[in-house]
Parts: C-alpha cells; sequence; structure tokens
C-alpha cells in the first residue's frame, strides 16, 4: 500500500458518486476550509461531477492567501534590509504588497532565498554567521510545530542570527469567525485533514455542539473527498451534528500530542489580523517571551505602515466564500498568475488561482 | 501549503529518517512521531513527519469503499 493510488480508484470514485446522487435531494452548502483541499477538488474534477444541488464553496485555509497586507508590507520592508536574508516557502514570493513583491525586492538586490522546509533556513543562518537570517513564518497548524522546532534547535544551538518573522495563524477560530458573521448558509464543513493531524478532531466538537453544523475531517484524495462529501450530506439528512473523521488513517481524536507540546512550547495564541476576514481574537500564534529573542519584528523594529489593498480585488469576499473569482472584475483580465492583483491569484492553493487553471468558462 | 505527503522511512537514524518519496530519496525529522521503523509510512510537511500513517485504519476505510454499492 503506497496510500495514494488506492485512494484514486475508479471504480470506488463511480460508487461514492452513486451514493451521493441517490442521496443529494436538499440543496447544501458544504465549505472546504483547507487550500489543499480547494486544489484537490479541483485538480481531480469533483466540482464538476457532483450534483447540482451540492455547492462546494472555498474557505480561508491559504496561508498566503489569510495574510494581511500590512504583514506584507513589514517582510518587504524586512527584505530591503541588506544585512537580512530572507527565507521563505515559494509561494510568498509574487504576494503583492502596497509597493512591489518580494520577486520585485529580489530583482532589486535583496537576498531572497526559497527553502522547502524551515531547517534549511536554519541551516543558512549556521553556515552565514555575519548575516541576519530571518524566515517568513506563514502557515496554520500543519507548519507551526515545524517551525517551533526550529526555533528551538535554534536556542539549543545558540543560533543568534536567526530569527522568524511569525504570521502564523490558527483554522477553529477563523471557521467560528465565519459562522458568527452569518454572511452565508454553511450546511457542513469539510474539515482540513493535516492541521487536524496535529490538532485532532475534538477541535471541532464546539461547532458541531454550539452551531448545529456537521464537520467531517477529510483526506486529499478524489476517494476521501467525495466519502467526505456524503457523510456530510447523511449527517444532514438525518439533522445530526457531530464531528467524524473520514481520514482515519491519519487523524486522532486528540491529534499528535508531541507536535502540539512543541507548538505550546514555543509559541502563544495571540490576536490576528486576517485578509477578509479582519482581527480574529486568539487565532494567531506570537513567540513566546522567552523566545524573544528569535522575533524578527521585535529584532528589527519593522515600523508600522500605512497600507493599501489592491483596488478592485476582492480576495477579501472570496476568502470568506461569499464571492467567486469570476465575480471579480479582475478575474482573468487583468489579474492573471503571471500578474497576480491579489494574493488569492498567486498561492497554488489560492482560490482564484484554481479557478484559473481548472474552471475558465 | 498543508500539503503532506506519505512517504516510506528506507532507514531511521535518532531523530532523523531517510525516507523514499515516490522514488526520491529525503530527509525526515521525525521528532514528532513515536514506534516509527524501517518500512512504515508517515506524512512528510516541510521536512517532519507530522504524523505516523495507520495502515489498519486505511484498509478500513478502502474496505468500506469497496462495498458503498451494497450500502444502498
Amino acid at each position: 500500500m503506497k496510500y495514494i493510488d488506492e485512494f484514486r480508484d475508479k471504480e470506488i470514485v463511480k460508487g461514492l458518486i452513486s451514493a451521493i446522487n441517490a442521496s443529494a435531494r436538499a440543496k447544501i452548502n458544504l465549505m472546504e476550509v483547507c487550500g489543499t483541499h480547494t486544489m484537490a477538488i479541483f485538480r481531480s474534477g469533483i466540482k464538476q461531477i457532483l450534483p447540482s444541488s451540492i455547492d462546494l464553496i472555498s474557505g480561508p485555509g491559504c496561508p498566503v492567501c489569510v495574510t494581511s497586507q500590512s504583514d506584507i508590507d513589514r517582510m518587504l520592508s524586512l527584505a530591503r534590509n541588506k544585512d537580512i536574508v530572507i527565507t521563505t516557502f515559494g509561494d510568498m514570493l509574487k504576494v503583492p504588497g502596497t509597493k512591489g513583491s518580494l520577486e520585485k525586492e529580489n530583482a532589486g538586490g535583496a537576498d531572497i532565498r526559497i527553502v522547502y522546509s524551515p531547517l534549511d533556513a536554519l541551516a543558512i543562518a549556521g553556515r552565514e554567521p555575519r548575516k541576519e537570517v530571518v524566515f517568513l513564518a506563514v502557515g496554520f497548524e500543519t507548519t507551526a510545530p515545524v517551525i517551533a522546532s526550529v526555533v528551538s534547535d535554534a536556542a539549543q544551538k545558540k543560533i543568534g542570527n536567526f530569527s522568524i518573522y511569525s504570521c502564523h495563524k490558527t483554522i477553529p477560530p477563523a471557521m467560528k469567525a465565519l459562522l458568527e458573521a452569518q454572511e452565508l448558509q454553511i450546511d457542513g464543513f469539510l474539515c482540513p485533514g493535516h492541521v487536524t493531524s496535529i490538532i485532532g478532531s475534538r477541535a471541532y466538537d464546539f461547532i458541531a455542539a454550539d452551531y448545529g453544523i456537521p464537520c467531517v475531517v477529510s483526506g486529499f484524495e478524489p476517494t476521501d473527498i467525495l466519502e467526505t462529501v456524503l457523510m456530510l450530506i447523511r449527517q444532514k439528512e438525518k439533522n445530526r451534528a457531530c464531528v467524524e473523521v473520514q481520514y482515519a488513517r491519519a487523524v486522532r481524536r486528540q491529534g499528535n500530542v508531541k507536535a502540539q507540546e512543541m507548538m505550546d512550547r514555543v509559541f502563544e495564541p495571540a490576536d490576528a489580523d486576517w485578509r477578509g476576514l479582519g482581527s480574529i481574537p486568539q487565532s494567531g500564534l506570537r513567540l513566546r517571551k522567552e523566545y524573544g529573542s528569535f522575533d524578527a519584528a521585535v529584532k528589527f523594529r519593522i515600523p508600522s505602515f500605512k497600507t493599501t489593498e489592491p483596488r478592485g480585488c476582492i480576495c477579501g469576499d472570496v476568502l470568506r466564500g461569499v464571492k467567486t473569482p469570476q465575480q471579480c472584475r479582475l478575474f482573468a483580465k487583468a489579474c492573471t498568475p503571471e500578474n497576480p492583483f491579489g494574493p488569492c491569484m498567486v498561492s497554488s492553493e489560492g482560490t482564484c488561482a484554481a479557478w484559473f487553471k481548472y474552471n475558465r468558462d | 501549503m498543508c500539503l503532506a505527503i506519505p512517504v516510506r522511512i528506507i532507514k531511521l537514524d535518532g531523530t532523523h529518517a531517510e525516507v523514499d518519496a515516490n522514488g526520491v530519496r529525503r530527509d525526515a525529522d521525525v521528532r514528532f512521531v513515536d514506534d516509527v521503523k524501517a518500512g512504515d509510512y508517515i506524512l512528510l510537511h516541510a521536512g517532519f513527519a507530522i504524523e505516523k500513517i495507520d495502515e489498519q485504519q486505511a484498509r478500513e476505510t478502502l474496505e468500506l469503499l469497496k462495498n458503498i454499492y451494497y450500502d444502498q
């Protein structure tokens, strides 16, 4: 078993689709919270194959996309500091700030290096002790323990020229904010598989209990997503709301306790600004005091900027699921992956990028 | 960015593993997962194993899915 092809089996897909067709009667709006799900849904053509009564709405689960404009601008100001080497995941490169992007700063001489893992960023700091190496820490609970480990390693190895700019965000508070806003009818959540590998399925108990919304934690292959849709329809049919795990091979109720401990040791919850959703209480992660010397925002005294979001861009509405990319007048005209106006067109997991690649009429 | 891929452990040395990612050799930090050994599959994200894949659960899921026609 290799855990990929088995979950793309055509016969199973056919069986699931006919089961969904047989069950789907009433109109149902399901939100996939995670950007990796959005991409998987588009790539496999699931959106087109489902009956029209089922609407899959993309949510705020692309970390690059929800990074606020002021955080982007502050990252750009770090990049302009000649003493600093910026290390980042590749998705951040083209995200437009109020003025420029990391890619443009790079062309202008800034030292910006794409890394696969924050471990690589720490290795650069070890190799180049005369330079200040800053890692742009963008990501949800899947990524936060990884970055926490690297900060903890840096402390242990006393690598003082390494720091992070933390834009970490956590998913359950964002789901709560979406429900509280009551802008759209959500009948069920496809919960993010890998975030939940870390935090555990119990993290969504309050959504089922307090808001009466069914939650199913889903894997990322086509049979995973289709089974999740079927499980959500069946909960709705039976008028039930509970948390179920479709992705049982990788998700436990209590999550990965070791990873949670590492995350808690290095980070503490803090209010955070989300593009499109605004400030959400306790939805971000900042470094604890003990690790304060690894905080690039403090270390380099980054000022606050007056920021402006790209004119005409509706990324914020797209991230809340209240508009689709095709309702944006810039989509596929002025705004393309080559020349993006907003982050949802930049990230490979952005909803606009997915629509551009797979769903243009 | 929450992409994680199933990879097979080839060699283990403390919390460091050498893994096979669909034919490509890679390094993985396995400090978050307990009781792993060569041959096990883990989910690899940004150089770290975020979870061990439970083979028994995977088989049960597939069994259930293969029978889905008969459930109706």
